[in-house]
């Protein structure tokens, strides 16, 4: 078993131990609580916002992806060619903002909770997408390219059998990096009423229980971890089967 | 050529007519916290008929004309117009309005804007200018714009008021921002660039170094803070004389502290990238040159290096300036003050206030940044 396999094994192993039997950080939390200080999380099951936190990361992941790669696809195309240097401008003019911003400007538009995390995380999670699908498609050398027109393939089928697949782990590394900083702005999302591992940490930080904000913390972080570790296995064996 | 030139500019153009055709110029409110109802740009007391005319003008013009500086010229008087409209706009409609009226800028006012802004942008990288003449070209319309604000022209739209209604916190935000970012950078680049160096010379340090730094960068900003304030808590209880420094687990200390360690990858990655992009045969002179280590280091890898390592370090400013921003949940200020308390009131125009100086000092640091490693560059290469 190669190492990075071996150290998302002991990630996941780890936060789905925290999850399903949270009293097992007790002894952690007992360090850092002011006597008399509740130590677990109570208010909502951790399981729950779990399953919460990934539900949001997932699904605005699902929508990012979609349209980060159909934008870099389409840029990259002869046709869409003018529209390359706005969207690239647009794109590092996005990642100069902050996530709080992001979410701070979805809040008017969408109220509190899931809608203004959502959309801000598919806002925000696009870019790295976008910008690494331009630079895998790019990346493909023109050789290549020539081969595939010279057996024939029309334009379609020169994309989803030739660009594409030697572009994966560009794009690839782009998802990753989208899913990462989610996992960090949904937390923030709690800020503005998403249900989420971020309600534990702000509970925290609004009562001044530390213990609350050590669990939410190493929650998240374990959380972020294995997303990362998980995304970058695959990013390895794709690379080696291209 | 000239056509694909064309209908590249259209681009912006048509987004930019459709958000001031669709969208409100100006939002007007009976007080802060009520929705509003819009104002369109050609209404009397929006831009007027003729302002709309005039805008729309400007804005098609940045496609009719050919050449790129005439149409720089144009999306930045567009821009201008559009300024000067919503400030003449605020001032009509509060003049007219109830003390507590709210005039908040539309979402036609800011799409035009954005897209003005990309416009000028774009015609101005087609330019290819020098970095510096590029500067100018940025700095005397930033300067027109700090000259109206100052002179009052913004005065009655509602981001303003709550400037006013805040200055001194935003006053301490700016400089708690700055404290945040400074504070950090100048430790991370104190570690991170003989950090660098170790991992260029030692292939074990680089397999210990690179990916506890990527575990720190993957820890979401809210987990590190949380994580940060437990030491940094319990070192301000073991040693009481650092609390007078301001040493605690809430405030800026463990802010700094988070910030300095998302600073490190970037740093270390690309002092090492730079330093093995140094071509041997470059060493080998240096080396016949009768050079030591640290001389062959200070005069030949570094200046070499410097455009890989400037751009790491560019990488961090812009994403600490933002990540600061989340700071202000522990107590540890900055702008992110104000957008939370923004959010808190759910008064739109404080979180406004809040984040476009955050933006506009992410896109400063880049520029500046764009200009120095370009600098070193064509240094090197001489």
């Amino acid at each position: 078993m190669s190492r990075g396999a071996l150290a998302l094994l002991v990630a996941l192993a780890l936060f789905a131990a925290l999850v399903l039997w949270p009293g097992l950080m007790t002894p952690l939390l007992r360090l850092v609580a002011e006597p008399g200080q509740a130590l677990l999380y109570d208010r909502q099951p951790i399981r729950v916002l779990v399953a919460w936190h990934l539900a949001l990361v997932g699904a605005a992941g699902v929508v990012a992806s979609v349209v980060g790669m159909t934008l870099g696809v389409l840029v990259t195309r002869p046709r869409g060619a003018e529209f390359m240097t706005l969207a690239r401008m647009a794109s590092n003019l996005g990642q100069t903002f902050p996530p709080i911003a992001v979410l701070a400007v979805a809040v008017p538009l969408l109220g509190f909770g899931f809608e203004p995390t959502f959309l801000a995380l598919c806002a925000y999670g696009l870019l790295p997408v976008f910008e690494n699908t331009v630079a895998g498609l790019r990346g493909v050398p023109a050789p290549v390219r020539e081969a595939a027109r010279g057996m024939g393939l029309a334009c379609s089928a020169r994309l989803w059998r030739v660009e594409l697949p030697l572009a994966a782990p560009v794009i690839l590394t782009g998802l990753r990096l989208s899913t990462v900083v989610n996992i960090g702005t949904a937390t923030i999302g709690s800020t503005v009423g998403a249900v989420g591992l971020g309600e534990v940490i702000i509970a925290g930080l609004q009562s001044g229980n530390t213990a609350f904000v050590l669990q939410g913390a190493l929650l998240v972080a374990l959380m972020a971890i294995c997303a990362d570790l998980a995304l970058r296995g695959l990013e390895r064996r794709m690379s080696r089967a291209g | 050529m000239k056509n694909a030139s064309r209908r590249s500019a259209a681009v912006y153009a048509l987004p930019a007519l459709a958000g001031l055709a669709l969208l409100p110029f100006l939002d007007f409110r009976a007080n802060r916290i009520v929705s509003g109802e819009g104002v369109m740009l050609w209404a009397p007391e929006g831009g007027s008929l003729l302002g709309a005319a005039t805008l729309a003008t400007l804005i098609l013009g940045t496609v009719l004309i050919g050449a790129q500086l005439g149409r720089f010229v144009a999306a930045l008087a567009a821009l201008a117009l559009l300024l000067w409209l919503a400030g003449q706009g605020a001032a009509t409609l509060s003049a007219e309005a109830p003390e507590f009226a709210r005039i908040s800028l539309g979402g036609g006012f800011w799409i035009a804007a954005a897209f003005a802004a990309l416009a000028a942008a774009d015609a101005v990288a087609r330019l290819s200018l020098g970095a510096l003449v590029r500067i100018v070209a940025l700095a005397l319309p930033a300067l027109g714009f700090g000259l109206a604000l100052r002179g009052g022209l913004f005065d009655d739209l509602s981001i303003l008021r709550e400037y006013a209604a805040n200055r001194d916190v935003f006053d301490a935000a700016l400089g708690g921002h700055m404290r945040l970012v400074l504070g950090s950078l100048i430790p991370a680049l104190l570690i991170g660039l003989p950090l660098g160096w170790l991992c260029f010379s030692s292939r074990r340090a680089r397999t210990v170094v690179l990916p506890v730094l990527n575990l720190l960068q993957t820890t979401p900003s809210i987990a590190m803070f949380g994580l940060l304030m437990v030491p940094l808590g319990a070192l301000s209880r073991a040693v009481p004389a650092l609390r007078d420094w301001g040493v605690g687990g809430i405030g800026a200390a463990p802010a700094i502290v988070a910030l300095a360690l998302y600073a490190l990858l970037p740093i270390v990655a690309n002092t090492y990238a730079g330093l093995v992009g140094v071509p041997e045969t470059m060493r080998d002179a240096g080396r016949g040159m009768g050079m030591s280590r640290a001389r062959l280091l200070a005069r030949v890898e570094l200046p070499l290096a410097a455009p890989v390592i400037l751009t790491g370090i560019r990488i961090v400013v812009v994403q600490n300036i933002g990540l600061a921003a989340v700071a202000a949940l522990i107590g540890g200020g900055g702008f992110g003050t104000l957008v939370f308390r923004g959010m808190g009131q759910a008064a739109m125009d404080l979180v406004l206030l809040g984040t476009l100086p955050i933006v506009a000092l992410a896109i400063l640091a880049s520029l500046m940044f764009d200009a120095i490693i370009e600098t070193t560059r064509r240094g090197g290469a001489r």
